[in-house]
């Protein structure tokens, strides 16, 4: 039959070949979406499918847009992510420079600093637990053995030491991608301009700031991009080292929405959450990705 | 008002020797050029004026000042390098004026200054381009007047040339020629192509091995080469070296063919002495084809082995003394292989290179 279909029809032998894909396509992603979208428009809830039935309209999104308990937690998101993405770049720029100029065990350090990214962000959340943990952790016994505090630090348990504690772990996990990035901007750079800004009348600092940095910049939107998709759906770490707690403090994005959808079963209003965080990822990318281009533009000329 | 000198200078990396000590003496607003083959030290040497390359032994003194541990931006030199080296997220007008806006001058004055070099250079209607939408010559061109806006002691060139097609080539050659004379400034100008050198130069400086083999201007250099090497980087085709010895007052080749001394050199040479007979292609001609044959000369019969019609010329590969030597032929006729003609070689313009040292049996 397919045979007689292709030989009838030869200009429909593309859109035979790209069947299987379509199918997969349609089943993974087109019809989640379909679905979500679907149920951010009902009051569904997973112990009531009959609920999924009842069509409301836009009423999840309108209680949304006036509950200060969704755009404290966004406004949160928008911060945490701003914070973590500037300090990883800071740090990861800082790490590409000094790892540039090592001439031996470069390879050994490089491989080093993507220890972090190997583990599960479970784990890491993990780890940090027991480092911020006030009576048991290791931090606090540190800062008491050196008598830099006789008292017990609430990390994890005070809003603004546990926005910083779980800042610092996904720091800690993640700046290795902004390193990464860079180090290989740094590699690809081009030694010519460099030496010509030197004749120029660059001093050191000067060469970075005019010469380096605007190189490498395309890189860093790139990491950018990744990091801010990365850091908008933060769950693993968050959950583990405060569970958005204390009183909702760490509630960041998606702990909220997992909360709403599976503790407090309105699977429907969750989904609506989720759709104005995607929309929230989407216009990150696009800033990113419009000052990625806007780089590029000049990077033709290297060679 | 610069001159640069160098004494003694001494590149090493680790203990690996690039630039074995070299003096040199350049003048205020002269152009010399620095010539030889990869690896030569050249482009190290040029690259110490710089202050790109630390100074492992001797003095660099730029205006009579030692630079030796002064940073580039404090030796008042720009630079030329091979690949331009545009800074590519700049537009051509904020590549002219980066200099000048990093020595803090005013909006106004590197404005003004940026559209001279831009007038002086042709490039008023790209001053807003991106280096990336510039052609090879016209990235050339930029790279040279952010070299001029400075207003530099002198100009360093390396390669500059070398990353251009052979037609933009001749045309840049010139403009760096016209530049020069537009901008009266030391020039220091790097690069393994003899016509540049010759083309370009109030002196040249012809390198080998970190050392340097001779200093002088083009003419001197082409019409009196030191040694071997010169003798055959400088001019193309290379001059001929054939080994000889000389007895009874004639120069005798391996194969036991006599020419007599050259009479300019009679009095420098004795019996015995093993010698290399240098002569240029352009001084072996066949008799009655040659441009000039009149002179002392010796003739002799060879046989074409190859001939290369070049339009006006021909250049013939042939045999004498066993040895492959080239010749050339001018005026409009065509050579078959395996032709025998009689030579004519113009002993007038013949060198002898004493064979042990490779050095020229002065007669100057």
């Amino acid at each position: 039959m397919i045979r007689a279909l292709t030989t009838k029809r030869p200009e429909m032998t593309p859109f035979l070949l790209l069947t299987p894909a379509l199918i997969t396509m349609l089943f993974v992603v087109a019809l989640p979406l379909v679905f979500s979208l679907w149920t951010s428009l009902t009051p569904y809830q997973l112990t009531k499918p009959q609920t999924i039935y009842s069509f409301v309209g836009l009423r999840n999104y309108t209680r949304l847009l006036t509950d200060p308990g969704f755009w404290i937690p966004f406004g949160r998101t928008v911060l945490f992510l701003t914070i973590a993405l500037n300090l990883e770049f800071a740090f990861g720029l800082g790490i590409a420079l000094l790892i540039n100029k090592i001439t031996w065990g470069q390879r050994g350090l490089r491989t080093i600093m993507m220890f972090p990214m190997m583990f599960s962000p479970i784990l890491v959340g993990f780890q940090f637990k027991f480092i911020f943990n006030d009576n048991i952790g290791i931090l606090n016994n540190a800062l008491q053995s050196l008598g830099l505090t006789d008292q017990a630090i609430p990390w994890l348990v005070d809003a603004k030491l546990a926005m910083f504690s779980l800042l610092f772990a996904e720091i800690w996990m993640s700046t290795s991608v902004f390193a990464i990035l860079l180090l290989a901007g740094l590699f690809a750079m081009p030694r010519d301009p460099l030496e010509a800004a030197k004749v120029d009348g660059c001093n050191a600092f000067q060469t970075f700031r005019h010469i380096t940095l605007p190189f490498l910049m395309p890189f860093a939107y790139i990491a950018m991009t990744i990091r801010s998709l990365d850091v908008a759906r933060a769950y693993d770490i968050v959950k583990v080292m405060t569970g958005g707690g204390p009183a909702g403090r760490t509630e960041l994005l998606w702990t909220m929405i997992a909360r709403t959808g599976y503790e407090n079963a309105k699977m429907g209003q969750a989904n609506a959450m989720a759709y104005i965080s995607t929309v929230l990822s989407i216009l990150f990318t696009w800033y990113f990705y419009r000052k990625l281009i806007a780089a590029r533009r000049f990077m033709g000329g290297v060679q | 008002m610069a001159a640069i000198t160098l004494e003694k200078v001494v590149k090493k990396y680790g203990a690996l020797g690039v630039v074995h000590g070299i003096d040199l003496t350049i003048a205020h607003e002269e152009f010399v050029v620095l010539v030889g083959p990869s690896g030569c030290g050249k482009s190290t040497t040029l690259r110490m004026i710089a202050g790109l390359e630390d100074i492992t032994g001797g003095l660099v003194k730029i205006g009579g000042q030692v630079v030796n541990d002064l940073p580039p931006r404090k030796r008042n030199i720009s630079m030329v390098f091979q690949n331009y080296a545009l800074y590519p997220h700049m537009n051509v007008r904020d590549n002219l004026g980066f200099g000048l806006k990093i020595a803090g001058q005013s909006p106004a004055e590197i404005s003004k200054r940026v559209g001279e070099a831009a007038e002086i250079l042709g490039l008023t209607p790209l001053l807003d381009r991106t280096p990336a939408e510039l052609s090879g010559g016209q990235r050339q061109r930029v790279a040279m007047g952010r070299a001029i806006v400075r207003n530099p002691d002198a100009f360093l060139f390396d390669e500059p040339l070398s990353n251009l097609d052979a037609k933009l080539r001749g045309q840049m050659r010139a403009e760096i020629k016209k530049l020069h004379q537009k901008v009266r400034t030391t020039v220091v100008y790097v690069t393994h192509d003899q016509v540049e050198a010759m083309t370009l130069a109030d002196r040249i400086v012809v390198m080998k091995d970190g050392h340097i083999e001779q200093v002088g201007t083009p003419m001197q250099v082409f019409n009196h080469p030191a040694t071997t090497f010169v003798a055959t980087f400088i001019g193309s085709p290379p001059m001929n070296l054939l080994p000889a010895t000389i007895s009874g007052g004639a120069v005798r080749l391996a194969d036991g063919t006599a020419v007599p001394v050259p009479d300019r050199l009679t009095g420098h040479v004795r019996d015995g002495m093993a010698v290399l007979l240098g002569i240029r292609p352009d001084d072996i001609s066949p008799v009655g084809h040659g441009l000039s044959q009149d002179g002392p000369g010796a003739e002799v019969a060879l046989t074409v082995d190859l001939a290369e019609p070049l339009g006006m010329e021909s250049l013939i590969y042939t045999r004498l003394a066993g040895q492959e030597v080239q010749a050339k032929l001018y005026g409009p006729r065509i050579v078959a292989p395996g032709e025998v003609l009689t030579f004519r070689l113009a002993l007038d313009r013949a060198h002898l290179f004493d064979a042990a040292t490779g050095k020229t049996v002065r007669a100057l």
